[in-house]
């Protein structure tokens, strides 16, 4: 928890990740940034998933159309969102010559993929398309 | 060749960004009961497509500045991730 508040801090008062610590080799550093590029790609592909679901499959009923668009919007938000959480953790790391910080988010998000992408076969095979 | 990486991923990025705020535009032409809330959400997705292209531009513009190029700066990480967070919020509002 008190990670998270340092953390907070951080995204909004940009200048304090330069106050601590020293200047990572740049490369480190543009490689960090890859990564964060990576997993907002990532979100942006989740959210237009969402917008996919309920454009491009009319066909489904109301209550699992918007379910399933609704779970991708937020997936992508979560995802944009610890994506600068991330970036900013691991820059600070870099700067104190620390670990790089571990993270469950990327097993939890496999899953919640996996378990939309099970329930869309299971909407598929049980017809339950209104 | 790492800021020559950095500046693909951006592009990339941004590329990412086109559709998700096509798809976004789409939806609000094609989702909304009433017209004038079509035009207003397309463009929103339009406006908040041009912030991501001036975040973008501006980092690539300084990646291709200097042979070592500064860190990325903590602001625009921000206000790139919450361009995705803002389609993903209309989204909300239009699947709703």
């Amino acid at each position: 928890m008190a990670d998270l508040g340092r953390s907070l801090r951080l995204w909004f008062s940009p200048q304090r990740v330069r106050e601590e610590g020293e200047t990572p080799d740049y490369r480190f550093s543009l490689a960090n940034e890859r990564t964060f590029l990576a997993w907002l790609r990532t979100g942006l592909a989740l959210v237009g998933g969402g917008f996919a679901v309920d454009q491009f499959l009319p066909d489904l009923r109301w209550g699992v159309r918007v379910g399933m668009a609704l779970v991708l919007l937020a997936a992508g938000a979560l995802c944009a969102l610890r994506a600068v959480n991330h970036w900013v953790r691991c820059e600070r790391a870099m700067r104190l010559g620390e670990d790089l910080p571990v993270s469950r988010f990327p097993a939890v998000l496999g899953l919640a993929v996996g378990v939309v992408a099970a329930a869309m076969v299971l909407v598929v095979l049980f017809g339950w398309t209104g | 060749m790492q800021p020559e990486r950095t500046r693909l991923a951006w592009r990339r990025t941004t590329l990412s960004c086109t559709v998700a705020a096509v798809l976004a535009a789409r939806q609000a032409v094609h989702g909304g009961d009433a017209e004038t809330a079509g035009v207003l959400g397309a463009g929103l997705s339009l406006l908040v497509w041009v912030a991501f292209l001036v975040v973008a531009q501006r980092r690539i513009a300084a990646l291709g500045r200097r042979a070592r190029p500064d860190p990325l700066a903590a602001r625009a990480a921000l206000a790139a991730a919450l361009c995705t967070v803002a389609l993903a919020g209309f989204g909300v509002a239009v699947v709703w």
